[in-house]
């Protein structure tokens, strides 16, 4: 308490919070892409009747950091004629909506960093410089796999973009805030996902295709493109890609926390548990990325005019249905 | 220590955020005009978008600087990168620059700017204290949908118009090679 206090002192309160919270959401992001990358080879493997990562540590748990000092160790490769700047800025950029949208979320009652009456807004509002990053980074290669990754990158994004914010908006609607604490205590009776299955429904499928995993992982789409937009990136670069997808999946699983399970809150019926509110909320949370995972191992990838087709002719229609009957539901009650 | 201390003041600090957003307009204005690769132009049309997204934070507005990365950047940057993907390929030797046009489009991002400043000093600015506080999302969506719900309706027709000519284009262009 001691050292916060002097720090407080040094710093004054908000920007001592600022600074704790950077480190904070920096360490939150890495722990939590090495546990996911084991996760999602453990999860793999015993889909598909393997063992998976088992040497280093109990259970392999142990490995994915072993892999993240190789590449951490690994030669920063630029291949001759890529644009240089533009090839450098990429993994940097990708990882800019990731710090920021941690910002917003409530981690638990009191546990965020900073509640912005926007809050729910910043985070689709910086998710665009990710699909950027994607784009100039596949443009900068200077290859034609990463140029047709890219492509198809943000053809997607901005498709599915669109019903995603239209589902939010439903949300949005039903608790009159865009603040993302004022959603988490207008579902403290019942969650979201009780009143509006479909939209939660809409939302995490939109989620999926927001961060490019399967079964809406064209964009690096291996068996034609070879790794898509990141093919010319090695050692730490391509590790800040795999980084920030791994982010992204946490953070789009946090958001449907927030927005349909709840947040911090506890399972119904479960209050009396002396459970801290983090616990529940990163409970959740991994519960709904657990389910990602367990998707794209299960199905298989699109083709990319199905993907196309999917959206525009049944995601849209439906989200915006959904959006007209609930604004009639909301009139009614209100 | 104490000179650290002073520096992290948080007036300083505002006027140092201040200084770095109008930089960063102004830098991405300049790189949205002179470099001849044209993904570099609009990567600075993004940079300056952001800056005046930083801009309207300082006006007290977050809203409007959201909204203004999620249409400016994330739709309408985004619709100009892919019209550039679609286009010819940047490996080909450039057109050159081309006196009269460089003159026309001066000529108006002069004309642009006379009109706009004359706009700006003829307003009467009140200073923050004087103006009502309450910008909030619902008095902006009062306000489209009741005073200025004209402009409203306008801009959705322009949309219209737009959403229309995208798809007869694409229509025709589609009948003419099938």
């Amino acid at each position: 308490m001691a050292a916060w206090q002097n720090l407080v002192n040094f710093l004054g309160p908000d920007l001592a919070r600022i600074v704790v919270g950077l480190v904070g959401v920096l360490a939150l992001v890495q722990v939590n892409a090495l546990f996911l990358v084991w996760l999602e080879r453990k999860v793999a493997a015993h889909i598909q009747l393997r063992i998976g990562p088992k040497e280093v540590g109990p259970f392999g748990i142990l490995q994915t950091i072993v892999d993240g000092i190789k590449l951490v160790s690994k030669e920063l490769i630029t291949p001759r004629h890529v644009d240089r700047k533009l090839f450098m800025l990429a993994p940097i950029a990708v990882f800019l909506p990731v710090l920021v949208s941690f910002v917003v979320i409530p981690f638990s009652e009191r546990l965020l960093i900073r509640d912005m009456n926007v809050g729910l807004l910043l985070i689709f509002a910086f998710s665009t410089f990710n699909v950027l990053a994607v784009l100039v980074g596949g443009w900068a290669s200077n290859n034609k796999y990463s140029l047709l990754g890219a492509v198809r990158a943000v053809a997607q994004n901005v498709a599915y973009e669109i019903p995603l914010l239209l589902t939010v908006l439903s949300v949005v609607m039903w608790s009159n805030s865009l603040q993302m604490s004022e959603i988490v205590a207008s579902q403290s009776k019942i969650w979201h996902v009780f009143w509006m299955p479909v939209a939660a429904l809409i939302y995490l499928i939109c989620a999926t295709a927001e961060t490019n995993r399967a079964p809406f992982d064209i964009p690096e789409a291996e068996s034609e493109l070879v790794a898509g937009f990141h093919t010319e990136y090695s050692g730490m670069r391509f590790a800040l890609f795999f980084l920030a997808e791994y982010s992204n999946m946490l953070i789009v699983s946090a958001v449907a926390t927030t927005l349909f399970f709840g947040g911090w809150k506890s399972l119904p019926g479960l209050g009396f548990l002396p459970v801290p509110g983090l616990i529940w909320f990163f409970a959740k949370t991994y519960v709904l990325i657990f389910v990602t995972i367990w998707v794209r191992w299960t199905f298989p990838r699109l083709r990319f005019d199905q993907l196309m087709n999917f959206c525009w002719k049944i995601m849209i229609p439906a989200a915006l249905l959904h959006l007209i009957v609930y604004a009639g539901i909301i009139k009614l009650l209100r | 220590m104490n000179s650290v201390q002073s520096l992290i003041q948080p007036q300083v600090l505002a006027q140092l955020g201040f200084a770095g957003v109008v930089a960063l307009t102004l830098t991405g204005a300049l790189i949205a005009v002179f470099p001849r690769n044209i993904l570099y132009n609009v990567l600075g049309l993004i940079i300056c978008l952001t800056g005046v997204a930083g801009l309207f934070v300082y006006l007290g507005s977050p809203f409007i600087a959201l909204m203004e990365l999620l249409i400016y950047v994330g739709a309408i940057c985004i619709s100009i990168i892919f019209a550039i993907m679609l286009s010819r390929p940047l490996h080909l030797s450039l057109p050159k620059r081309h006196l009269p046009k460089v003159g026309l489009a001066l000529g108006v991002g002069a004309a642009v700017f006379i009109m706009l400043s004359a706009i700006i000093s003829r307003t009467e600015w009140q200073p923050a204290a004087m103006r009502s506080n309450d910008w909030s999302i619902t008095t902006l969506g009062t306000y489209l949908l009741t005073r200025y719900d004209l402009v409203f309706e306008v801009i959705s027709l322009v949309l219209l118009v737009a959403i229309l000519g995208a798809i007869i284009i694409s229509g025709y262009a589609r009948r003419s090679t099938s």
